[in-house]
């Protein structure tokens, strides 16, 4: 390390005091909040039927661990989002290809696209379950649902935004338009996809838990609407706490593959 | 000897729905081998739009283009093209940018490579043969794409303002530096530029095109007393002032 000056060496220091404090005031925030909750609920300013507590939470949590329950559920929430959003990055990226590809196809399907995706897909999911019977398919399309038609529209967006002069020195080197797709618009969408595909692991997860809300045996949504019609706040709870988590660790991981990515 | 191209009385409009714009109207001229040729006009007279017919991009309307009697195709395997930036893909290397026109063209060969492993030899891109584009000099990035171009051994060389985005002295470098290398690889080209000095110092004739739509206004030929022509050298010459008077004059004269 080379010798610092003083006034760069306090900059430093005031900087790693600023991020030190942030972080601890994050850290504080969430246990002031549990803390609060708890008294709350012991000293009965909150009725602890409908509010449930932090300790009760952590109890329940405990319990289906031990009769080891919560994983099959917390296993088939994951399994159905994962697989959801491998079709929404197959078919989402495949479409958008498609589309680039034929600009008439594109200027004809636009109207469709645009109104597929401003629906909400919760209005689907009754549907569905008609459709395709109350099973994991009818789960992981419903997860797809909500993520691939606005997938469709950034990703092809973002194809038709490759630099028009790149495409042309493919066509001076003799190039066709597949050349113009995987020399150039798949290349410099890396980094699009992978943002894109950061949101839309999110948004699997919602539509699967929205499938799992009305048509599912299994499974966190299931847990949600079974806990809320048998009065069990305390599952609810424990399910929304663990969809929390389970989306932080969904994005954390694209956002590892991302930053893998793009430092090669 | 035959020229290379001919180029016989070219016209071409651009078709839009608010009307139709007559970008070139009755242009001919030829090249012969080894000729080195400059494009000058005002801007947006389709000096670019030249060019692209000449490489067969867009079709002729009217009039015949023919290279050594065949009318080029798209993206014609005989014509090199070298745009006004480098375009060099950053998610590739260097070597990986030099050897993407092989590639397209699935001419990969060990002939092919060790051609391009000697030009890069030659003009001193071996050693950052992995490194990426944006590791490189403006100046050395355009040597880069000279070679992804050369690679093709393309008969003919067109030039769409190459260095326009380059500042100035860098500028006048990679000019030097790539009219030696063409003169040393003995190519035919093309050159289109805003820029007269540029177009004295390299060319053997400048072509003078008018505002839109442009035609032929002028075609001078340029002889400097020089022992050895190069780009820098020419600007030093006795008579580049006088020929940057006549250009200057002829350009005006059409506004």
């Amino acid at each position: 390390m080379t010798d610092l000056s003083p006034a760069q060496k306090k900059y430093l220091t005031h900087i790693r005091h600023e991020k030190y404090l942030i972080r601890i005031s994050r850290i504080f925030l969430f246990l002031g909040f549990l803390l609060l909750w708890e008294i709350s609920a012991r000293e009965e300013w909150i009725d602890s039927f409908i509010f449930s507590s932090p300790s009760a939470i952590g109890q329940t949590f405990l319990h289906m661990i031990q009769d080891q329950s919560l994983f099959a559920h917390i296993g088939i929430t994951l399994m159905e989002t994962l697989i959801s959003f491998a079709f929404v990055v197959l078919l989402g990226i495949g479409t958008a290809v498609l589309l680039w590809a034929c600009p008439k196809l594109s200027k004809v399907l636009e109207p469709y696209l645009v109104v597929l995706n401003s629906l909400p897909k919760s209005a689907l999911a009754p549907l569905l379950i008609v459709w395709l019977g109350a099973n994991v398919r009818t789960i992981i399309v419903s997860g797809m649902s909500v993520a691939l038609f606005g997938s469709v529209i950034n990703l092809y967006t973002g194809f038709r935004g490759a630099d028009p002069e790149k495409l042309k020195l493919i066509r001076t080197l003799g190039g066709t338009k597949k050349d113009e797709l995987t020399k150039i618009v798949l290349p410099s969408s890396v980094p699009l996809i992978l943002s894109i595909m950061k949101v839309n692991i999110g948004l699997c997860l919602v539509g699967v838990v929205i499938g799992e809300f009305i048509g599912a045996r299994c499974g966190l949504g299931y847990l949600i609407i079974y806990g809320s019609q048998t009065f069990k706040l305390t599952w609810v709870l424990m399910s929304i706490v663990i969809l929390c988590v389970i989306a932080m660790v969904l994005y954390a991981m694209l956002d590892l593959i991302e930053k893998y990515t793009l430092k090669k | 000897m035959n020229p290379l191209l001919e180029i016989r009385d070219v016209s071409l409009s651009y078709h839009t729905v608010s009307g139709e714009t007559r970008a070139l109207s009755h242009i001919s001229f030829h090249l012969m081998p080894g000729e080195f040729l400059a494009v000058v006009g005002p801007s947006g007279c389709g000096k670019s739009t030249l060019l692209n017919l000449i490489c067969g991009l867009l079709p002729t309307e009217k009039g015949t283009i023919l290279m050594n009697g065949t009318p080029p195709l798209p993206g014609d395997p005989r014509i090199g093209y070298m745009l006004q930036k480098d375009h060099l893909l950053e998610w590739r290397t260097i070597y990986r940018n030099v050897i993407l026109g092989l590639e397209i063209r699935k001419e990969l060969t060990p002939q092919k490579l060790s051609c391009v492993e000697e030009m890069l030899k030659t003009y001193g891109l071996d050693k950052f043969r992995n490194a990426h584009p944006s590791q490189l000099s403006g100046g050395m990035r355009q040597r880069a794409a000279l070679i992804r171009t050369l690679a093709l051994k393309p008969e003919l060389l067109l030039l769409d303002e190459p260095f326009s985005a380059l500042d100035y002295q860098t500028r006048l470098n990679v000019s030097d530096d790539i009219g030696r290398i063409l003169r040393k690889e003995q190519k035919t080209a093309i050159l289109v530029t805003h820029d007269i000095s540029e177009a004295i110092s390299m060319a053997d004739r400048v072509i003078i095109l008018s505002a839109r739509p442009a035609h032929v206004a002028r075609i001078v030929p340029i002889r400097l007393s020089l022992t050895e022509r190069t780009p820098l050298a020419s600007r030093s010459a006795p008579e580049f002032k006088s020929y940057f008077n006549l250009i200057w004059k002829e350009l005006n004269q059409n506004d």
